[in-house]
């Protein structure tokens, strides 16, 4: 998996509320066996009309956005399905990190597996950031994982909550199946242990 | 004494191989449910590693989500190219990788939450996970079940186990009885209509009460299966005598000596006296009405009598998000829900696929015709619900009504397949999705229970099932 150190750039600004994982990535393009490639068709029904042709009023089609690094979101970002095309879609387009006042479980987790941080905040500060994004491409945002804080155009530091074990996974890039590997032994007895007790599993 | 303990509790501390100083856990995964969407990639990346699957004996797969479902399918061929190419790449995963499988031509096959259950998969106190996010269906059996994305997928595909730190409790309880006409899935509507498609973030909800002991094991899994449109990670019911009669003698259920053994743990699963739980919601039964929704988020509910809400009627991002979905929907404010016409009905999915949810939908439609001009359909949720409707007659109601009876699958739920609606086409559905081309490109969804979903299609428009009863 890639590594999330730090990444300094462009914020795009999405206030919409619900933001679903069909907009996201419409079920059409779930018909791959791959993981790549995706991030031409993020946002598709929101990004181009039926002929193909981009929808110039589309945030990420103007062309300050165009090279969005981080998306600043409204509530309860990536809800609906599981499907993990959503941040792969993402992760493609090269988005690094999404901030919002809450994420759905799924895509949540999806995310940090894709070297994608997902940052919580609070209502007063998602809405100042959203104000500095607004400002489009002069306003560069930074987004310190090591540090756990997001540096705004003007110089404003704002500190985010991170669960450490992500954080540590993200920071090194590190593969949870391999990780989980290491732990096989307990793995296994767990597994005789469950044959005796609840052997009809 | 120990402390008491909700039901969540107890499965999860059944199931943790080890926990870390800060409370992540490793947790063993009794059942692994997969279809051929969200699988490809992680078994790709178990051949890329050179994994072989953990536990192949607990991995149970089924293609549901891009099937047709029309009658011609028997030929074995599936005319789309990419749908094509999905189902045989599951084909493929399933016999190398030497998991239990249920294809296309196996009368067995359908929505893989149907199919799970009906074969004696899921079983009360098990952990439960698919890529799918409804996988919280299977919580009607007291299993703690949930979806996870393809990474995930392949996590458990090799190791039989998920990285996870544990929800907070929430209870939903459910008081009282339900009035005529009002379902399951009303009621899980109506919860969501509560709480928002937020308000179960962070959480495992816990149905209870009696209107929800009252409940069906269908009725249940309709419940718990839009746990997840709240934003739960997943939905729980107590197992009861109930679920005892549901499990015993499925396939893969527990038999003789073992099915004691078994039933003896399954009757400790409940939430003891004085447990905590970190947010409870309570409804009265009376007071939930037959319900439809009339935005684009399962959370947008009203009951049928109401009439479509303005925008300024929210507050903060959600005004922004009301505007949109009007606009969407095609929805003037103020215009009454049952005045809403209706050019297709869809009865089927995961939510509402079951043959209880047939026989609620050709109780209404007995002796009756949909309206001229109507396209109806029926997709059962899996062979077996088909073949049992068959029996029963109901199978000869839909179609006498005008109905088209189809073959099992996800079908119009999600439209992956050629099941789809047109711009602007506008759909009663029993399914859990009212998103944004959801059911097809600037299609219009409105979630109902089966009943309501019969009755719009007698009528032409959105109608209170209660006048038809
Ligand atoms: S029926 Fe719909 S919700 Fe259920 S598994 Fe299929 S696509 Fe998902």
């Amino acid at each position: 998996m890639e590594k999330f150190t730090k990444v300094t750039g462009i914020a795009a600004p999405m206030p919409l509320v619900n933001i679903d994982t069909d907009m996201i990535i419409p079920k059409v393009f779930l018909k791959t066996i791959k993981r790549s490639g995706l991030g031409v068709n993020l946002f598709d029904e929101m990004r181009y009309d039926r002929q193909g042709n981009e929808i110039p009023d589309f945030v990420l089609n103007k062309p300050q956005y165009r090279d969005t690094q981080i998306l600043i979101a409204g509530d309860n970002f990536g809800c609906g399905s599981s499907r993990e095309h959503a941040p792969w879609a993402l992760a493609d387009f090269g988005i690094k990190a999404i901030i919002s006042t809450s994420f759905a479980d799924i895509f949540f987790n999806n995310s940090f597996k894709n070297g994608m941080l997902p940052i919580v905040l609070p209502q007063e500060q998602v809405d100042l950031l959203m104000q500095d994004a607004e400002k489009g491409a002069n306003a560069r945002m930074t987004v310190d994982l090591e540090a756990q804080e997001i540096t705004t155009s003007d110089g404003t530091v704002i500190k985010f909550d991170v669960d450490p074990f992500k954080k540590h996974c993200l920071l090194n890039g590190l593969d949870d199946i391999g990780l989980t590997l290491e732990k096989v032994t307990a793995i296994d007895a767990f597994e005789a242990q469950a044959a005796q007790s609840r052997p009809w599993v | 004494m120990s402390a008491p303990k909700t039901l969540y509790d107890k499965i999860w501390d059944a199931h943790v191989v080890s926990e870390d100083a800060d409370g992540t856990s490793l947790l063993y995964i009794d059942r692994h449910l997969v279809h051929e969407v969200t699988s490809p990639q992680a078994f790709e990346g178990l051949r890329l590693a050179g994994r072989p699957v953990r536990a192949p004996e607990k991995t149970i797969a089924v293609p549901d989500h891009n099937v047709p479902t029309t009658l011609d399918r028997v030929s074995g061929v599936i005319a789309n190219e990419e749908s094509r190419i999905q189902v045989e790449a599951l084909d493929k995963n399933a016999r190398d990788f030497g998991i239990n499988y249920y294809p296309v031509s196996d009368v067995r096959q359908g929505i893989v939450h149907i199919v799970g259950p009906e074969q004696g998969w899921t079983l009360p106190g098990m952990t439960v996970v698919c890529g799918d996010s409804h996988t919280a269906t299977h919580g009607a059996f007291g299993a703690l079940a949930h979806g996870i994305g393809t990474s995930e997928v392949e996590h458990v595909l090799a190791t039989q186990t998920l990285i996870q730190k544990k929800s907070k409790n929430m209870k939903v309880e459910i008081t009282g009885k339900l009035r005529p006409g009002v379902t399951a899935k009303d009621i899980t509507l109506a919860v969501i209509g509560e709480t928002g498609t937020a308000g179960g973030t962070g959480y495992v909800i816990e149905y209870c009460g009696e209107a929800i002991r009252d409940l069906s094991m269908e009725g249940r899994m309709t419940v718990c299966n839009m746990a997840i449109e709240g934003g739960a990670r997943a939905g729980l019911i107590a197992p009861d005598e109930k679920t005892f009669d549901y499990v015993k003698g499925r396939p893969h259920a527990p038999k003789g000596a073992q099915f004691e053994a078994a039933l003896m743990w399954w009757k400790t699963l409940f939430t003891d006296e004085g447990a905590q739980f970190d947010k409870v919601v309570t409804l009265k039964g009376e007071d939930i009405q037959p319900v439809v929704t009339w935005g684009t988020s399962p959370e947008d509910v009203l009951p049928i009598t109401a009439t479509v809400p303005a925008p300024e009627d929210f507050k903060g991002g959600k005004v922004e998000a009301a505007k949109r979905a009007l606009d969407y929907m095609g929805l003037t404010p103020g215009q009454k829900l049952t005045d809403i016409q209706i050019d297709t009905v869809f009865i089927g999915s995961c939510t509402n696929g079951r043959i209880e949810d047939l026989r609620a939908a050709a109780e209404i439609l007995k002796g009756k015709k949909i309206k001229d001009g109507m396209r109806a359909m029926v997709v059962p949720g899996s062979g077996l619900v088909r073949l049992q409707a068959e029996e029963e007659g109901i199978a000869q109601i839909f179609i006498d009504a005008g109905f088209e009876w189809r073959l099992a699958g996800c079908s119009m739920c999600l439209a992956m397949n050629p099941d789809q609606l047109s711009e602007g086409e506008r759909c009663a559905s029993t399914s859990n999705r009212n998103f944004e081309g959801r059911q097809g490109y600037k299609g219009r969804t409105h979630l109902v229970s089966p009943a309501m979903a019969a009755a719009a299609a007698i009528t032409g428009h959105l109608t209170d099932v209660r006048e038809m009863m």
